[in-house]
């Protein structure tokens, strides 16, 4: 069957069970467009490019699946940029579609072309240019294996003009790729020394990070550390993977994380971390991380293994696959932790949950961001999936809001790209139109992608923002004020839109509340409309996230609220 | 940690853009690459890349992992601890004057250098050998007065597999 290029897209799409993309036409893809106007395939059209990414993003860190969009040459191409580097940066699967100049115009600088292969090639997991129609079909296949394989990452394809108008024969059946696939068992040996190190540990903790999600190892975690009494802490990615309700949860570590999860980190000695990259804002000084720990690294890439932190057990493995391996040996070899021993560690870590508590104090007139996410939580009883700009707003919501199942927690952790969360919620509330949706935002960001109130509002997305309004660009303005003497450089953001009247300009409902009192009342309200909503929190201003372990400190250091230092 | 020069052995999918690939998976993360060489294999879809690289042994295996997660990589490999054999090859134009016509004459004798192109003006000479070789024949060369000289990357071949 003779099929054209637009025509093989669209069939390779439905093969890989694609349901929805998320879009922006443009002269390099109009054919592509004409293709989905005769199509039943759902499109999302968005106001800016770097939405459709977010937005395939936030659509596949909820689902697992992988996230898609499709976007024109040139500037279009290069507007996806920052979203592609966000989902590489966080191994998110993704193909994101690039229309191209024809190829005959290739390198002729011709209107609106780009080398978007040249400029992606260190952001994504792999890309293509399809030269000729004869590879697109095999192209497409292994675009979306290798964005879900191993570990996932974003696959860039793009798409000459002349090789989608092209014909050639086209049968589903026929169609071969190249398989990457790869077995990421670990070797039996490894869990012997393994079993060796657990029973001799004292002091053992469990880190949790993006891994374990990305993997769907969340169950056999939860597991092995209840069974075995182990206390879990997790990086920032790893929100959600163990219960947050869970009294074996430290809550998050590093440079905002818990007095007693670092210190727990800090005292440790044993640490099992899985599906972590040991990132800086984790470790803080590496030499000090952990440093009375032996170190097991489970991980899928031997690239993060002994790279940032050097480890005693490294263990390249599929997270769930070794989690499970883990737990049959440990059950064969009759593992019993050593109750006493157990009692003791448990007891030290509560001694330090008591002695520094995550806490904020909402008193006065003035609303603290931390009792509106708090609140948030109350009301949707925890169950609803989170998207976070960056900055204060994504540190408080990792604190206070408990996260208690995997893919609930959806924040760009590695490249911290601010606009990130307005249309990442919009690509979950498409593919979780049931579930209560809610980007935490701060100004600062919500203003990097408030185009993207428009796409909410045309669908009826109902996605909810919920706006932590302190009229500064808030972490930055921390650092200024603990580090630059409180030389607030370009950091006030007061000038702003009114952001109620904004949302409604969008046709998007909003609210505001400007006094404690106000905040449940306006939460309740904006959750409960089936519409997209914009809750302005007028909150109090010079608000700073602690702790927080200054750079270059050892992650034992840390500033609490009242600004003494604690060891 | 002791920095050590290292030769990386790399199988790759012959595809236009596969050394961009690789020169900016180690560019991007700081690495240099101090000489390359590329060409097919026995099949033409496949190339082999040797390079030469320095860094203590935690940053070769750093860079062997990053090189082995590329899609276009199929395989590479540390050869420093792996008994191989080396070369490197340079070509070298000698310009011949009254002055040095004699003693080009007898180096070229006494080292049995390869002479690839001999005219009156000048002189081209082939050298292959391992790099102390060529090092030893470069600082021959040198006082002759070289005019132009261009040196290959390093090759290198497993003994055994």
């Amino acid at each position: 069957m003779k099929l054209k290029g637009t025509e093989i897209l669209l069939k390779m799409l439905e093969e890989e069970k694609v349901d929805i993309i998320f879009g922006y036409p443009g002269g390099a893809v109009l054919d592509i467009y004409d293709q989905l106007y005769k199509s039943d395939l759902k499109h999302i059209l968005v106001r800016h490019e770097q939405g459709a990414v977010h937005a395939a993003d936030g659509y596949a860190r909820a689902t697992g699946k992988v996230g898609v969009c499709l976007v024109t040459s040139g500037p279009g191409a290069t507007n996806a940029v920052t979203g592609i580097a966000t989902a590489n940066m966080d191994s998110i699967p993704l193909v994101v579609f690039t229309g191209q100049v024809p190829t005959g115009l290739i390198g002729n600088d011709a209107f609106q072309e780009c080398d978007i292969t040249g400029i992606t090639r260190p952001c994504t997991k792999h890309n293509f240019l399809v030269r000729n129609i004869e590879e697109l079909a095999s192209t497409i296949k292994e675009a979306f294996h290798i964005a879900r394989s191993g570990r996932p990452g974003p696959v860039l394809v793009d798409l000459p003009k002349n090789v989608m108008a092209a014909q050639t024969d086209y049968d589903p059946a026929n169609v071969k790729f190249r398989n990457h696939e790869v077995v990421y068992k670990p070797a039996p040996k490894k869990m012997a020394n393994l079993f060796e190190m657990l029973k001799t540990a004292k002091k053992p903790l469990i880190m949790t990070g993006g891994g374990v999600i990305l993997g769907k190892a969340a169950d056999e975690l939860t597991h092995l550390a209840r069974k075995y009494e182990i206390p879990v802490t997790g990086t920032l990615m790893g929100l959600g993977s163990f219960p947050g309700s869970d009294p074996l949860w430290l809550g998050m570590l590093g440079m905002h994380g818990t007095y007693y999860a670092n210190m727990a980190i800090s005292h440790c000695d044993f640490l099992l971390a899985i599906g972590v990259r040991f990132d800086d804002r984790v470790t803080g000084t590496i030499e000090t991380f952990a440093a009375n720990a032996k170190i097991v690294h489970i991980d899928i890439d031997p690239s993060s293994i002994n790279k940032n932190v050097t480890v005693d057990l490294p263990i390249v493995g599929d997270t769930k696959a070794t989690l499970k391996d883990l737990l049959r040996f440990l059950e064969e070899h009759h593992y019993m932790q050593d109750l006493a021993s157990r009692k003791t560690w448990l007891g030290e870590i509560a001694e330090w949950r008591e002695k520094v508590p995550l806490t904020y104090c909402q008193n006065g007139e003035i609303i603290k961001p931390q009792y509106v996410i708090e609140t948030l939580h109350k009301l949707t009883k925890g169950n609803a999936l989170i998207t976070t700009e960056v900055g204060q707003n994504q540190m408080w919501t990792a604190q206070f809001f408990q996260f208690d199942r995997p893919n609930s927690f959806i924040s760009s952790g590695g490249l911290g790209t601010m606009g990130f969360g307005l249309p990442a919620a919009i690509g979950v509330k498409c593919a979780f139109p049931d579930k209560h949706v809610v980007d935490i935002a701060g100004d600062g960001s919500i203003q990097m992608n408030i185009q993207e109130l428009a796409t909410a509002a045309q669908y009826n997305i109902a996605v909810k923002v919920v706006l932590l309004n302190n009229g500064y660009l808030g972490m930055v303005r921390q650092w200024q004020e603990m580090f630059y003497e409180k030389r607030y450089s370009f950091t006030d953001m007061t000038y702003a839109p009114d952001f109620v009247k904004l949302a409604e300009a969008f046709g998007v409902v909003g609210f505001r509340a400007t006094k404690p009192a106000e905040v449940e009342a306006v939460l309740k309200q904006g959750l409960s409309i089936n519409k997209p909503v914009l809750m302005d929190f007028r909150v109090s201003r010079e608000e700073c996230v602690y702790p927080m372990v200054h750079p270059g400190e050892s992650i034992s250091q840390m500033t609490l609220g009242s600004r003494e230092m604690i060891n | 940690m002791e920095k050590k020069d290292h030769i990386i052995s790399i199988l790759v999918h012959n595809k236009p853009d596969v050394l961009a690939r690789i020169a900016g998976t180690l560019g991007g993360k700081g690495y240099n690459i101090d000489s390359l060489c590329v060409n097919t294999t026995t099949q033409n879809d496949i190339s082999k890349i040797v390079m030469t690289t320095s860094g203590s042994q935690a940053t070769i295996t750093r860079i062997v992992n990053e090189l082995q997660k590329l899609v276009d990589v199929i395989s590479a490999d540390d050869l420093t601890n792996v008994e191989s054999i080396h070369r490197e090859m340079v070509l070298v134009r000698l310009n011949l004057t009254a002055d040095n016509q004699e003693s080009v004459k007898k180096a070229i004798d006494t080292n049995k250098w390869k002479v690839i192109v001999s005219g009156d003006a000048y002189v081209i000479i082939e050298i292959t050998g391992d790099k102390t070789q060529i090092d030893f024949s470069k600082a021959r060369l040198e006082p002759l007065g070289i005019t132009d000289i261009t040196r290959t990357g390093l090759i290198a071949l497993k003994l055994e597999d």
